[in-house]
């Protein structure tokens, strides 16, 4: 039985578990795995009960367990598959979107509708989630860490062991992607206009 | 001048750290003429304002029909209480 001040395990799925799902997508893009890393976080913690000092929040503790995780499922990833050229170099992958003058092929479309509440909503958060997907990993791994963790640049050089103009470069691919794959599947056409 | 491929890429370096002097000027100068680059910076700046707060810990709003699955929830419950 739980005293009170310390964490009862019975509880955890009930009281956290959709929370901890919902911030595995929203970083993996990918609902099996997110499951999966979630009950990984929580075996963890049962393990782990004695480090919980509750100086933090219980929610605070397991998001952190989960975020090791997460790290480690990029990181695995990321070994497996050596570093594609369109990641690293600053030419690659460019030609997509820019003519041999540098100059945009297809620009950045007006978009319609109010962005402030986007961040409620689900759809959009849906598409966000597919998005990343489509991202290779490390380009995953860095942009979420970056654009939705918020951490510095510096932090996440170590976490995924690249220089910080190797980082920029990644960063600068990775949002190139996202925004074009959001403009693609949200904003554009019709669709920003709901 | 620079071209808007360079231009992107100062776009994206800016969020990440402050530009050298000469590279934030060049960049602001392309933008000043450059429709498409001022919206590519406009948007990329709004992307990180909604993912941030979407990313929020303690209570992501998250896509709300995104949950734990019965199953999911039973199996992981059943390996907690495991005595």
């Amino acid at each position: 039985m739980a005293t009170p001040g310390t964490s009862d395990p019975g509880t955890w799925v009930d009281r956290h578990g959709d929370v901890l799902v919902r911030y595995a997508m929203l970083r993996l893009g990918d609902p099996h795995l997110s499951e999966d890393l979630v009950q990984e976080t929580f075996l963890a913690a049962l393990k782990a009960r004695d480090t919980f000092k509750g100086d933090s929040s219980e929610r605070t503790w397991l998001v952190g367990i989960l975020k090791h995780k997460i790290a480690d499922y990029y990181r695995r990833k990321v070994r497996e598959i050596p570093m594609e050229e369109s990641e690293s170099s600053q030419t690659g992958g460019e030609m997509t979107f820019f003519n041999q003058d540098g100059m945009w092929k297809d620009g950045p479309e007006e978009w319609g509708g109010d962005p402030a509440d986007l961040f409620r909503e689900k759809e959009f958060l849906a598409r966000v989630t597919k998005c990343v997907s489509d991202l290779t990993p490390r380009l995953a791994h860095a942009f979420t860490l970056r654009d939705i963790d918020g951490l510095e640049s510096r932090e996440i050089c170590k976490v995924l062991g690249v220089t910080e103009t190797n980082l920029w470069v990644i960063l600068h691919r990775a949002r190139m992607l996202m925004r074009r794959c959001l403009e693609i599947h949200w904003f554009g056409g019709d669709a920003g206009k709901r | 001048m620079l071209s808007c491929k360079d231009t992107t890429r100062l776009v994206s370096e800016s969020m990440d750290r402050t530009l050298p002097p000469g590279r934030r000027l060049a960049k602001r100068f392309h933008l000043l003429f450059c429709v498409l680059c001022a919206r590519y910076e406009r948007q990329l700046f709004m992307l990180r304002e909604v993912l941030k707060r979407a990313g929020a810990e303690e209570d992501p709003p998250g896509p709300d029909d995104v949950t734990l699955s019965p199953e999911a929830k039973e199996r992981i419950n059943k390996a907690l209480t495991r005595p």
